[in-house]
């Protein structure tokens, strides 16, 4: 396949960044979307040019590395995946590709591509644990909990933390990243105990972060690439209202 | 020759671990404070570690390479965590599970170490519970369990396909909540350059800020390495991009002896390779064998056909297969180790049996298990990797046989490391895929999870303050010293070097080529001649790198082609030490298979009598020949005998 790639390219932080357009000739539809993007760059190494910098890792899915918002959709064009795993037969051949960065004011952009997602680390070490310490714990079967209750916390708990969520949103929203870890562990009885200091203290430092508000659009879950559910959206605010009823009542 | 001292406890097997806990000093609440633990890699090692030096009081800095401690490798494991819980009640013990790691490593694991590994396996299953992890659940609340590799009894805890990421954001969240509370420092998008030794003992590192490309100073009281394994040494594997060996190189280089560096695994269910563009490998999970059963054509024409494009895996009829592990190994079946599986399909498309369009690769066939259990079923199992497969190879597994081939997916090698986890360097301690304590010559399914989370929530925690407790004295250390001067001096040498090569060729093309060498003459199978080989081409390759690579860019910037030429610097010395080991080791034991030791069936051939031992390799300078120790291996408690699973 022969492809134009539209990049966007920007040195760093502080420096303004332009659109620029790479021919990429004889691409192998099975070749994955971020291996295309090797062979630009060593085409570009060899011609003594910058190489286009990404965020990736595991290539496979579940590490969350990976970012690219390509024609205007987080992760590309298909569902339910990482950019890492789509592969080059989801376009046609002589197709122009634009790829830019996560747009969003809490991940400024450190290079080309790369941004800079340490909000999400804060707003974890805000809240989003349980607060047990190592050792001296009870048997693992010894609360059980019923194989519904542990499916919903897991499909919430398969967030991988990339970001699509944010990028997708036109409010820049960070609620379904939030809401996943507010949902898995609201649903445990482990979780439980914690629940309402938990939620305030998230939703407050994904405010102080600068993300913005929800309005109900559902692009994050429909660019999700681990498709989590906004139901979990509802869960955080019923658990967002009854921990602010529960403080007010003090 | 220099004695190797494990410090293993005295007394009974079962005994030793509560022998050692009651034995030890622990640092008084007090002194913790004053006392500070650098640890590199937050996988499940190092961020379980990190996260409970904290909650134990002591003053941690903790690093990753990645944006954030998240991402760290651990999270691709798919399968699953084994524990000796027994909740299935089909017979389980410590003992078992002991039992089945050391046989399963072929006997070349040190006991003490994994008995202590199976005992305090149910505590981690307590822990991630604890934490929220959601593993499978029965319909009466209960956790469920399913069946892995080299085990007769169903072990394995699990959460979907997607265990290693639930157990990773446990410990994530518990390293995150001592982050928020001020007692980790946590540092992102760093590479360690270099590690810094004052008066013998480590003491410091110097770090890379991947985005100001700026030289950093730590110090510490202890190093913990924490960084994984080094299989990216083959260029294509299961291991992701960012994984590397430079940590434990430096660390080898500074004195630290490395054990064991030729035992790597090679998974028997990877997708197979597909072009010269392909950056990784993609595993399928071991977990699949449970239903999964493995084949190639009985009849070389079938082979033939299949891979021309001719004939299709769906119409060849049952008497025309051959279920090559089943009729092999009839007792384990599909659920032999991964190294006897990997060997077995090796051994099958070697002798032409081959399907796929390059003839390497065997099928997984699911059709008599979606008969039996419903496609429902076998969705709830493992849908995501289904899924998973069904985009990197375009074909739907629910419909055609999967086709797997095997890859390189772990090292058992890696630092030396005592009872206590420490290296040869005082104060240096190595956990996780990082050392090579507990899976002998091959590791079983499962048992990476549970050896990360063992080493970082309850072994480092008691060990390492055997060694602080006599460090209470020592305070806080200055980066100014003349050893961190050097240290970053030679890091800055090496970077300006790199640079200013300005060569013709690419980082990654030598990485390539460096792959090859690796799988053909320091893979699956070994030989003397192959493994002579391999050192002349690799030195020879080496010497090309230095003069010819091209880096671009500069320091001060965001410069991946910098990171990966620093890396791939190291796997080209690495890589040869590894030839060496294997070249020395004149048995076939687990993942080490010696083409010229082989029984008359094609089995590893173990010599006890002359290899019982670990290698222990020490680094004596760029001109010098490295120095082989030998830990010899007693094996008081079991009794040793031919590996077999028929």
């Amino acid at each position: 396949m022969d492809l134009t790639l539209k990049i966007w390219r920007q040195a760093s932080a502080n420096e303004k960044g332009q659109f620029i357009n790479y021919p990429v000739t004889d691409i192998s539809p099975d070749a994955s979307f971020l291996e295309m993007l090797d062979i630009l760059n060593e085409e570009l190494v060899h011609k003594d040019e910058d190489p286009v910098a990404f965020d990736h890792d595991c290539r496979e899915g579940i590490c969350g590395a990976c970012s690219l918002f390509i024609n205007g959709r987080p992760h590309g064009p298909d569902k339910g995946i990482t950019t890492c795993q789509m592969h080059m037969r989801h376009f046609k051949d002589g197709e122009t590709i634009v790829i830019e960065p996560w747009r969003a004011k809490p991940f400024p952009v450190i290079k080309d591509l790369m941004v800079d997602r340490s909000a999400f680390d804060e707003i974890i070490q805000a809240g989003g644990f349980i607060s047990v310490k190592t050792g001296g714990i009870p048997d693992a079967n010894a609360i059980p909990i019923p194989k519904r209750v542990a499916d919903i916390a897991m499909d919430a708990a398969a967030c991988i933390g990339c970001g699509a969520c944010v990028a997708a949103c036109k409010n820049a929203s960070a609620m379904l990243f939030v809401a996943a870890k507010v949902s898995q562990f609201a649903r445990l009885p482990q979780g439980k105990v914690e629940a309402r200091e938990r939620v305030q203290n998230m939703v407050a430092k994904m405010d102080e972060l600068g993300f913005g508000n929800c309005t109900n659009t559902y692009a994050c879950e429909a660019e999700c690439p681990k498709e989590i559910s906004v139901s979990h959206i509802a869960r955080m605010n019923s658990e967002f209202l009854i921990s602010k009823l529960a403080s007010q009542k003090k | 020759m220099t004695k190797l001292d494990a410090k293993i406890p005295q007394g009974p097997l079962a005994e030793k671990w509560t022998t050692y806990k009651q034995d030890l000093s622990p640092v008084n609440p007090a002194n913790k404070r004053r006392l500070e633990i650098i640890v590199i890699g937050t996988g499940l090692a190092g961020a379980s570690a990190a996260a409970s030096f904290a909650e134990l009081g002591f003053k941690v800095k903790a690093f990753t390479i990645l944006d954030s401690p998240r991402r760290a490798h651990s999270i691709a494991a798919q399968g699953g965590i084994n524990a000796a819980k027994n909740y299935p009640n089909d017979g389980d013990s410590i003992y078992r599970l002991f039992y089945d790691t050391i046989k399963g490593g072929d006997y070349r694991a040190r006991e003490a170490n994994v008995y202590r590994l199976a005992e305090v396996s149910n505590n981690i299953i307590d822990q991630c519970v604890a934490q929220g992890v959601p593993f499978a659940r029965e319909y009466g609340g209960l956790l469920d369990n399913r069946s892995f590799g080299g085990a007769l009894v169903s072990r394995t805890f699990y959460a979907r396909g997607q265990t290693g990421q639930q157990l990773l954001l446990g410990a994530y969240s518990a390293l995150s909540k001592e982050v928020g509370k001020g007692n980790v420092q946590m540092y992102n998008r760093r590479d360690m350059m270099e590690l810094v030794i004052i008066d013998g003992r480590a003491r410091g590192v110097i770090m890379r800020n991947l985005v100001t490309g700026e030289l950093e100073r730590y110090s510490a009281h202890a190093v913990v390495l924490a960084t994984g394994g080094y299989g990216n040494v083959f260029f294509l594997s299961t291991n992701a991009m960012a994984s590397n060996g430079s940590a434990i190189w430096k660390a080898y280089k500074k004195g630290a002896f490395f054990g064991n560096p030729a035992f790597t695994q090679i998974h028997p269910t990877c997708i197979p390779v597909k072009g010269d563009y392909q950056s990784k490998l993609t595993l399928m999970s071991e977990s699949l064998r449970n239903d999964g059963r493995i084949w190639v054509p009985k009849h070389k024409e079938d082979a033939q056909k299949i891979r021309d494009g001719q004939l299709k895996p769906t119409e060849i009829p049952e008497d025309r297969r051959d279920y090559y592990l089943e009729r092999r190994y009839p007792a384990f079946g599909n659920l032999v180790p991964r190294d006897v599986a990997s060997r077995a399909a090796k051994e099958r498309c070697d002798a032409g049996f081959g399907v796929g369009r390059t003839g390497l690769a065997v099928y997984l066939d699911f059709a008599d298990a979606i008969n039996r259990l419903g496609k429902q079923v076998i969705e709830a199992r493992y849908g995501n990797l289904f899924q998973m497969y069904e985009k990197i190879v375009d074909e739907n597994p629910y419909e055609t046989p999967m086709m797997i081939y095997p890859a390189v997916h772990y090292t058992m090698g890696g630092l030396w490391v005592d009872y206590e986890l420490q290296t040869t360097i005082p104060g240096l301690f190595a956990a996780g895929e990082a050392n090579f304590s507990d899976h002998g010559a091959n590791r079983l399914g499962a048992s990476a999870l549970m050896q990360g989370l063992a080493d970082g929530y309850f072994i480092l925690p008691y060990t390492i303050q055997s060694y602080l407790n006599d460090q209470i004295r020592v305070p806080f250390f200055k980066t100014d010293l003349p050893e961190f001067d050097q240290a970053e001096n030679s890091t800055k040498a090496t970077i300006d070097r790199l640079l200013s090569i300005k060569g013709k060729n690419t980082v990654d093309s030598y990485h390539r080529k460096l792959g090859l060498i690796m799988w053909d003459h320091v893979g699956m199978g070994r030989n003397k001649e192959g493994l002579e080989k391999a050192i002349r081409l690799i030195r020879e390759l080496r010497e090309d790198f230095w003069n010819n690579v091209r880096v671009p860019g500069k320091n001060e910037m965001v410069n991946p082609e910098l990171e990966k030429a620093l890396r791939v610097a190291d796997f080209l010395e690495l890589g040869e030490l590894m030839a060496k080991d294997a070249l020395q080791r004149k048995e076939s034991c687990g993942g080490h298979f010696r083409e010229e030791y082989q029984t008359e069936e094609g089995e590893a051939l173990r010599d006890d009598e002359n290899f019982s031992f670990v290698s222990a390799w020490e680094y004596k300078g760029a001109d010098q020949e490295d120095v082989l120790h030998k830990e010899i291996l007693e094996h008081e408690f079991l009794h040793v005998t031919q590996r077999s699973y028929k």
